[in-house]
């Protein structure tokens, strides 16, 4: 029999825009300590610890190691990190479970994406070849996608202009909002850019039910990855999400919520349709992130807000996406549980 | 419920240069996983998913370069993901894919490591500058050079013990086709004459810059079944980290070393090291990180693992072979060299190391380590299926 | 509490990649006015080619040239173009599938505004007057309502193969060293070498780094450190590093300072290189002008007895 493992706790930043003023580690370190608070852990108590960063954000090489020094890694402890979004050290943290290594796991991401300009460090992702040396910034390629989603008639701009409101806990009817920053994605269309970190503990069996009231089981996770050119892809379409998504077991049955990772308005018109969801799932009710994005934190959020519906009772089956790469390229899928009420 | 067992069925490597001129990254990450999958006379179809790791990103100018890299690694379609850990990256990808397989996530998993530093300078990469910081005021031999002179006050080592694990390590290499230095007139005079760079370390002590990727196919015990050749069994594998600098550190001999491979051993139902282990394949880019680590690792009491390198244990021929495939100061594509220490342990249990071959090796430990000694992943296989 | 430090950071390289024969051909090609393809197994064409097919991950090397015509598949208008890009006039982003192609090629669009340019529309490659073998020898396309150019049935090959392009890439940051690094660095202007204490473990880290790294805490209270410290260990640097203007050999070193539980690393001067030991007593050295001490040098006190240091190698 597969084991439960299930999402206990989660803390994160506010998001505030920028935390200029804090290190990686002064902004990650109270993040650590609330979750930690939140289930009576300990550093020492944890099984194993995974994280998820990136070197480009900071302009820094190894930046990870020293945002290890909020974690107190002492005496050593069973670790890992992943160049990618946390949401991805979750998926690590959670064969590790699986396995049986470990009972407990502490998983935390964070990202300053303030330092530099997120828009241009991300066309560094590109094929170093043929197309990073134009310099495409990540709005132009999800503009690209917004256009082409037009095109095919799933979305238009006051439709997108809905989901940018809605997630932003404004008026669902609200005009198109701002300037275009590449045509057709306006201001409201795209994320702030924002400094964040997030954290989760995971545990399995009983031991999460000692540490969390209502544990929020992982029914289900799995990622995919597509080709990497967008010339070849379908961008009105997420294949690999829906794979995810069949794999994890979203369709068994309905879901009431559903946390997406969606930075661009156009790219939850993909994901909605890719996952199927219809009008009664509630999406994004934390805001998502269009109301903030801090880069290489913001799909683990999305677990971790899923997660916290079901601690609250808000939720009792949910599912959360992560994204990585231009135009979702790459995509995570959790189905999430309470126990019955 | 016990874990699914791990097994090695299919290596690849490429031949490590300085600078592979002729191949895109694509291409050089795809030389050595096809390798991986021709000795495991698996096709790209078989693989259900790929793991794949490096040191920064800014080696090669490509931030998360997976996401370019997955049409040449077949990962369309398919979970990919990609693990950084500094130095012990390659070690630690490869147990983050063991893993999946353990956990039954997956039946055959794809896990490759590369670097191909000739697309910038490792030095550069290694020290961009921080404003406000003082300059790295001696480069990256520098930052190990005071510990081994603080292991060499410890321990009473003679002067000489580096130089004789630098030139063991290169006469392995010539044993080595896939390795990066071949130096075929290498002399234990000609290393002890080499220029002391940051003293007490010489040139010939220190690893070179190499463009290199390490493959392996790992899989279950039905995937094993159907292997062509003999494979490695997985009886053991752990990462453990500390902090890069603290109060207490021993960057001599790391806690977190001596703890993880306490793991692997109890894992693996390994009492005495020194005993029950056939060979060693070690992360070692200077030279004297071999005695250094073979204490830290068990094979010798604190202040005695020189006397192993002085008197030959760790030879080719020895009773302890440590680096038989020339190790990591004859090859250093940083992000690649973990799993090139795992990949040739398994080669060894496997029985197909070629020339490098230690006879009857039956159980061998592939070690890695990374940051400021701070990140340590090991594994240790065997010929024979694990016990449980 | 004192103002926050920042500091631009700029980090520039020029990336020199190496190609492999399909992208060895596609930019040489273009180079010379040429647009080849790759023909995968199934009989796709795809421009760019890539190496591996994306759907069956098998190498494709089957090159096909197509026409310098295309069709817009999707479009972005720019406004405002940024650094590196290929115009810098207004222009569209856009996805160009060639004419003899099955998939699409990204690059600009030189267009008078968004109005002119739609999906669907025909545009060609303006070239370069200057072309080295780089995608960047495609220009941008330009609108055009001609017949779909012929093209002359190029297998690929080429004399004087271009085999690598130099991929100069610049990311601007500002940098900031975060509160503990901040207030040490503010003291330092003083010459004063400021540590924090753990409140848990009690251990003093100099320069502090805003958490004890053992216990995962903040770290807060203020110690001040040094400024004579021991040598604990150290090396001699007989090569020059990179960007540093000092003289070879010299001895790099780990000096703890009185009062701090870690050592930190200096340049050791006032003592011939090969006198330096282990033991050694060392007092900062300042320069005019210079965040951080110069070097340290022998304060002449006796040497530090092992037992005293030892804990901290």
């Amino acid at each position: 029999m597969t084991r439960e493992i299930a999402v206990v706790a989660f803390a994160r930043t506010d998001h505030r825009r920028g935390a200029d003023e804090l290190s990686e580690v002064e902004m990650l370190m109270p993040v650590l300590h609330e979750v930690l608070d939140r289930t009576g852990l300990k550093t020492a108590d944890i099984g194993f610890t995974c994280s998820g960063s990136c070197d480009y954000l900071a302009g820094r090489a190894f930046s990870f190691t020293l945002a290890l020094d909020g974690v107190g890694a002492w005496p050593p402890i069973s670790e890992s990190h992943v160049e990618m979004d946390g949401a991805w050290a979750l998926y690590e943290a959670w064969t590790k479970l699986l396995a049986g290594d470990a009972d407990t796991a502490l998983v935390y991401s964070y990202g300053k994406s303030t330092p530099g300009s997120v828009r241009d460090v991300l066309t560094r992702q590109l094929d170093p070849y043929y197309v990073a040396p134009l310099w495409p910034d990540s709005v132009a390629l999800a503009a690209l996608q917004a256009q082409a989603l037009i095109d095919a008639g799933d979305t238009d701009e006051p439709a997108l202009a809905a989901v940018a409101a809605r997630s932003r806990g404004s008026r669902a009817d609200a005009a198109p909002q701002g300037d275009y920053v590449v045509r057709p994605l306006r201001t409201g269309d795209c994320p702030p850019v924002v400094d964040g970190a997030a954290a989760v503990v995971l545990a399995a069996g009983d031991r999460a039910r000692e540490l969390c009231e209502r544990p929020a089981w992982i029914r289900g996770i799995d990622h995919r990855i597509e080709a990497h050119a967008l010339g070849v892809r379908d961008l009105t379409d997420s294949p690999s999400t829906r794979l995810a998504a069949e794999r994890a077991g979203a369709f068994r049955r309905p879901v009431d919520t559903a946390e997406l990772h969606a930075p661009f308005s156009s790219q939850e018109v993909v994901l909605r349709k890719a996952l199927r969801l219809d009008d009664g799932v509630r999406v994004n009710p934390s805001g998502g992130a269009l109301a903030a994005n801090p880069v290489m934190a913001a799909g683990l959020v999305r677990i971790g807000e899923a997660a916290a519906g079901i601690h609250r009772g808000r939720s009792d089956r949910a599912l959360a996406h992560a994204t990585s790469g231009p135009c979702l390229q790459q995509n995570l899928v959790a189905v999430l549980e309470g126990d019955p009420r | 419920m016990s874990k699914e067992p791990v097994a090695v069925v299919g290596i690849g490597q490429t031949r490590h240069v300085a600078a592979r001129r002729d191949v895109s990254i694509a291409g050089l990450v795809r030389e050595a996983a096809q390798r991986a999958l021709e000795d495991a006379e698996l096709t790209w179809a078989d693989v259900d998913a790929v793991v794949i790791g490096k040191a920064p990103d800014f080696f090669e100018g490509v931030m998360m370069p997976e996401l370019y890299l997955a049409d040449a690694l077949g990962a369309v379609g398919k979970p990919m993901l990609r693990v950084h850990t500094a130095g012990s990256v390659g070690g630690s990808t490869a147990l983050v894919a063991a893993n999946l397989v353990a956990a039954r996530v997956h039946g055959t998993v794809l896990t490759l490591a590369f670097e191909k530093q000739s697309e910038s300078n490792a030095m550069w990469g290694l020290s961009l500058p921080i404003p406000f910081q003082q300059p790295l005021l001696a480069g990256a031999g520098g930052f190990f050079a005071p510990h081994v002179r603080a292991y060499m006050r410890r321990s009473g080592a003679p002067d000489t013990v580096g130089s004789l694990v630098a030139y063991k390590d290169r006469r392995n290499a010539l044993r080595n086709p896939y390795a990066h230095l071949h130096e075929h007139d290498i002399t234990l005079e000609k290393v002890q004459a080499s220029p002391m760079l940051w003293d007490p370390i010489r040139y010939s002590e220190t690893c070179p810059s190499s463009d290199g990727a390490c493959a392996m196919v790992l899989t279950d015990r039905a995937g094993a079944a159907r292997a062509p050749r003999p494979v490695a069994w997985m009886h053991g594998g752990a990462m453990r980290s500390e902090p890069t600098l603290f109060a207490g550190k021993d960057c001599v001999s790391p806690q977190a070393g001596k703890d993880c491979a306490a793991d692997v051993y109890r894992q693996a139902g390994i009492a005495d090291p020194r005993r029950e282990i056939d060979a060693v394949e070690m992360y070692v880019p200077f030279s004297w990180y071999e005695p250094m680590w073979l204490e830290n690792l068990g094979f010798a009491d604190e202040g005695e693992g020189w006397k192993l390198t002085e008197s030959g244990v760790t030879e080719l021929d020895g009773d302890l072979p440590v680096d038989m495939s020339g190790g990591v100061l004859s090859t250093n594509p940083i992000g690649a060299s973990g799993m090139i220490r795992f990949a040739e342990a398994a080669l060894q249990v496997r029985g197909l190391a070629g020339e490098h071959q230690v006879e009857g090796a039956r159980r061998v430990l592939g070690h890695a380590y990374g940051g400021g000694s701070q990140f340590f992943s090991m594994w240790l296989v065997g010929s024979e299926p694990p016990a449980s | 509490m004192p103002e926050v430090l920042e500091a631009p950071l700029v980090v520039e390289f020029p990336f020199t990649r190496s190609l492999g024969p399909v992208q060895s051909a596609f930019l040489t090609g273009l180079r010379e006015r040429v647009v080849l393809g790759v023909r995968t197994g199934d009989g796709r064409i795809l421009v760019p080619p890539v190496e591996y097919d994306p759907v069956t991950a098998e190498e494709i090397r089957d090159l096909v040239e197509v026409a310098p015509t295309g069709t817009v598949t999707t479009w972005a208008w720019n406004h405002a173009p940024r650094r590196g890009q290929p115009l810098d006039t207004p222009f569209a982003w856009a996805l160009v599938r060639l004419d003899g192609a099955d998939t699409a090629l990204l690059h600009a669009l030189d267009a008078p505004g968004p109005d002119a340019v739609r999906t669907g529309m025909r545009v060609r490659v303006r070239w370069a007057g200057e072309r080295t073998g780089a995608v960047t020898d495609i220009a941008c396309f330009e609108p055009y309502d001609g017949d779909p150019a012929q093209p002359s049935g190029h297998t690929g090959d080429f004399e004087n193969p271009v085999t690598g392009i130099v991929a100069p890439a610049r990311l601007d940051y500002t940098y900031s060293p975060g509160r503990a690094q901040t207030d040490y660095l503010h003291a330092l202007s003083d010459r004063r070498m400021v540590g924090e204490r753990c409140p848990s473990c009690r251990k003093v880290y100099v320069p502090p780094r805003g958490a004890c790294p053992t216990c995962g805490v903040a770290t807060s209270e203020q110690v001040d450190v040094g400024p004579r410290g021991t040598v604990t260990t150290f090396c001699i640097v007989n090569i020059k590093a990179r960007n540093l203007d000092i003289e070879v050999p010299y001895v790099y070193a780990h000096i703890a300072l009185d009062g701090a539980d870690l050592a930190l690393h200096g340049r050791i001067g006032g003592i011939p290189y090969d006198q330096v030991r282990m033991g050694l007593r060392v007092e900062p050295v300042w320069t005019e002008g210079a965040r951080h001490p110069d070097h340290y040098r022998p304060t002449g006190e006796p040497d530090a007895d092992y037992e005293t240091y030892k804990e901290l190698l």
